[in-house]
């Protein structure tokens, strides 16, 4: 079966829902349909717990926050994408206020901001510790008043649809009965998030695979600067469940075995009891992960079963402040590590966390492949450069996905080809045998026991953990991507049980799976090449940042004959020439 | 593994293409003390049957995937420990009240169908353009409806209601708690236009106050409490109405 619809979004959570608004409502018309393996609000931007930063208060300026966003991303960014960002993000946090956003409130009634970590001044928008279950919420019954916008809710996407150097669709399988169908359409836009299950301890929810950005490298486009993983520095050490920087935000101390204050030692800043801005727990979020290993090393963390672990303790901030500000975070902590912050010091480790780099995108989220465009921590602009501040994820989803859908409306416009081609329809009906021969995956043979899903999986996190972690080099890099391309080899024989077309989560697992490898090759490749030590990329044998060479984003792209080719893009530079970075000083 | 050292799971399975009924099936998984029924499920899917089928995704109780009924009650599998259990066995069936896709799958397009009809979204007679900044909120105002701004779409509440059970016409608590979560914002003025939707024979009157969807609610959204709230008010204005010229309503 084919649909045709002008605008489809792959993804439904906060980039996805603000496209879908932004086309529905400029033009009423044109038909939009997102494409989701989750209904919207299950989507991850739900997750989010701290806030959304975006200049309202009196006392802060747009110079300000593009200034801690530059330095914050060790100047990889491209500074005319920052300064749009800046520019538009108080508009989208008040448009989402508008439309019902429950904001956390000033005695006035005026919206209250936070402190966040890498940033001089409160500029942090919250909804208590739930920003991202608010703002998803708010955007997904928003989204409902636009009858127009179009839904394939639990539909996996598959494959995009090129012809002619052009997107023109996706493939996709409907879970709940197995139906394949293509689905054209004038313009593409991506907006899955991001990947952090390639990593075996992540705060990311299952759902974050990559799927996005495998779609787009298989299709031709280019991922960039994929060597930028963010670790939040503080996880919970079993789960990986995140416990938000607002807890140092609101006065939260790092502590080690000694019950001392250890950012101190890393040039962070001097300890004082409350808390400063851009100082000590108030630093970037790499080098406070950077921080933790280096503790670790000087055996200064403390071990536990789940790994090594310091210490938050918020036991100073009392009931009042953690009830009214950090509610979730009392929550989390009671369910899944049997303790009470009030009381309680809380194990925290560094946790995957967040891409920096992705599909890339100019400022208007088009990719360097026609019709295909990208929005939110899928897609590179890029405002992150080597690490993302705090609270510049959900503006930025704002921000570009509503960019995104207006460049992808016009696109649309002005491209529009009735029907699907020829050749699009022959890709539908190879992708549909693909498709068939992935479900009927057998160990017929009776050979050695043949792997599992989880086996590959399991060993690919192993193998970007131990490779491509906090601290790499070439020989941890060069281990890894052996380990990634020998597993690629036994994903091709690996078996499946469930070879049902009625919501098989199994093949599903398999075909995420398939993505998250390419995906965790292109992380490992493009950090192989930067030699240089750069924001969350620290290479122990060149532990330097190397403006001369590489002031310079990765641009990885995949090959006709398959292999990957790594070049690189000059980084745009307005008004901050690259600087020291300096915290606590 | 000694037996002490694990628990039997015994999971609801049905897929139609094979079996024409649901059945049970056992399962036996490590019984860790960190570890959740998702844990065990994760671990079933994982090591032992990669054909059984759930829903899952944030494992920390915030994107509302995965309602169940575990030993008889509405829970979040990610939420909700084996060692609670031990060392009896743990039986996990799917939601209750919806039809079953497959195993712990349910259908939920009734709910997401009924959704939009409460209009959950802020309506204003004029829209302030944004250059004019926020629409003042005091937090005691926030405070009015913010319970009922917490609901997570779960919908273990619609498992527990005995009256979603024989009336599957009825809204049913989470979506009725979400109606009112937007007529009791400071910020909105849309309640008249969700009075039809709210007031209706499938609305807030047709729940009988049994309360059951409040106690299943993992975030303590209170959708009985929001319920009985509309059904005060709709009373009262019905009343006015009677009572009072137009003019003074």
């Amino acid at each position: 079966m084919t649909a045709f619809h002008s605008v489809v979004i792959v993804g439904g959570g906060g980039a996805g829902l603000r496209a879908a608004i932004s086309i529905a409502e400029s033009d009423p018309n044109r038909s939009v349909a997102i494409v989701s393996k989750v209904y919207p609000m299950r989507s991850h931007t739900v997750s989010a717990e701290g806030g959304a930063a975006a200049v309202i208060a009196p006392d802060d300026s747009l110079d300000e926050h593009a200034y801690d966003t530059v330095s914050g991303s060790d100047w990889l960014c491209d500074q005319d994408a920052v300064e749009a960002f800046i520019d538009e993000a108080p508009k989208e946090l008040l448009r989402l206020e508008h439309w019902g956003c429950p904001w956390s409130r000033q005695p006035d009634g005026h919206i209250a901001v936070r402190a966040f970590g890498g940033m001089k001044r409160k500029r942090t928008w919250f909804a208590a510790d739930k920003t991202g279950f608010h703002l998803l919420h708010t955007l997904f019954q928003k989204a409902l008043s636009y009858p127009d916008i179009v839904r394939y809710d639990e539909w996996f996407a598959t494959t995009l649809l090129v012809d002619d150097g052009r997107v023109r669709g996706v493939v996709a399988i409907e879970l709940s009965t197995g139906r394949i169908e293509t689905i054209v359409a004038d313009a593409v836009i991506v907006c899955t998030g991001g990947c952090g299950r390639v990593f075996p301890f992540t705060t990311n929810a299952t759902i974050k695979t990559g799927d996005g950005m495998a779609l787009a490298y298989r299709a031709g486009a280019g991922l960039k600067d994929m060597e930028f993983v963010q670790y939040h520095p503080t996880g919970l050490p079993f789960t990986g469940i995140l416990i938000t920087e607002a807890v140092r935000a609101e006065g939260g101390w790092l502590i080690n075995k000694d019950g001392y204050r250890y950012l101190q030692d890393y040039d962070l800043g001097t300890p004082t009891p409350g808390p400063v801005l851009r100082s000590m727990e108030l630093g970037p979020r790499d080098r406070l992960s950077q921080a933790f290993v280096h503790e670790q090393e000087k055996g200064r963390t403390i071990d536990t079963p789940d790994g090594p672990i310091v210490h938050l303790d918020l036991r100073h901030l009392g009931a009042d402040v953690i009830d009214a500000k950090l509610p979730f975070v009392r929550e989390l902590c009671a369910s899944y590590q049997n303790i009470d912050p009030v009381h309680e010091l809380v194990p925290v480790r560094p946790v995957v966390h967040y891409m920096m780099g992705g599909i890339h995108t100019d400022l208007h989220g088009a990719t360097d492949l026609t019709g295909l465009y990208s929005a939110g921590e899928v897609a590179c602009v890029s405002i992150n450069g080597a690490n993302r501040l705090g609270s510049n994820s959900l503006p930025e989803l704002l921000v570009f996905g509503a960019r995104a859908g207006e460049a992808a409306t016009a696109y649309a416009a002005a491209a529009h080809t009735a029907g699907p081609t020829a050749a699009i329809e022959a890709q539908g009906r190879d992708e549909q045998r693909r498709l068939e021969r992935e479900l009927a995956r057998h160990d017929g043979a009776g050979g050695p026991r043949p792997d599992r899903i989880a086996d590959i999986r399991t060993g690919m996190q192993e193998a970007m953990e131990s490779g491509a972690g906090i601290y790499r080099d070439q020989r941890t890099l060069r281990t890894a991507i052996d380990r990634i391309r020998e597993l690629k080899q036994r994903y091709a024989a690996a078996v499946i049980d469930d070879h049902s077309r009625t919501f098989n989560t199994e093949l599903i697992a398999t075909l995420e799976l398939s993505g998250m490898l390419d995906v965790a090759e292109c992380i490992v490749d493009s950090a192989l090449r930067r030699e240089e030590s750069r924001g969350a990329h620290q290479r122990t044998d060149f532990p330097d940042r190397d403006d001369d060479r590489y002031l310079a984003h990765s641009l990885i792209h995949r090959q006709p004959d398959g292999e990957a080719r790594v070049s690189y893009l000059p980084v745009t530079i307005t008004r901050w020439p690259p600087g020291q970075r300096v915290y606590g000083r | 593994m000694a037996d002490h050292d694990t628990i039997a799971v015994e999971v609801t399975r049905y897929r139609p293409e094979q079996e024409s009924v649901p059945a049970p099936q056992c399962y036996r998984v490590p019984l860790r003390k960190e570890w959740t029924i998702l844990d065990g499920l994760n671990h079933i899917k994982d090591r032992l049957d990669g054909t059984l089928s759930y829903r899952w995704s944030c494992r920390m109780g915030i994107c509302g995937s995965c309602g169940m009924t575990v030993n008889g009650e509405p829970k979040l599998a990610c939420s909700t420990f084996l060692t609670d259990y031990a060392p009896g066995s743990i039986r996990v069936e799917p939601m209750r009240n919806f039809p079953v896709i497959r195993d712990l799958v349910v259908d939920i397009s009734d709910f997401m169908a009924k959704l939009p009809k409460v209009k959950p979204w802020l309506i204003r007679a004029d829209e302030d353009e944004q250059e004019d900044g926020e629409y003042l909120q005091t937090p005691e105002e926030k405070e009015a409806y913010q319970r009922y701004s917490m609901c997570i779409n779960c919908m273990l509440c619609y498992s527990a209601c005995p009256v979603y059970a024989l009336e599957p016409t009825f809204l049913g608590p989470a979506v009725i708690a979400l109606g009112q979560r937007y007529n009791l914002d400071s910020r909105d003025q849309g309640a008249e236009d969700r009075r039809d939707v709210l007031a209706s024979a499938e609305g807030a009157w047709a729940c009988t106050l049994v309360g059951e969807c409040s106690v299943a609610c993992p975030k303590g959204v209170d959708p009985a409490g929001a319920i009985q709230r509309y059904k005060l008010t709709a009373a009262t204005k019905s009343l006015k109405e009677f009572l009072l010229p137009r003019g003074a309503r």
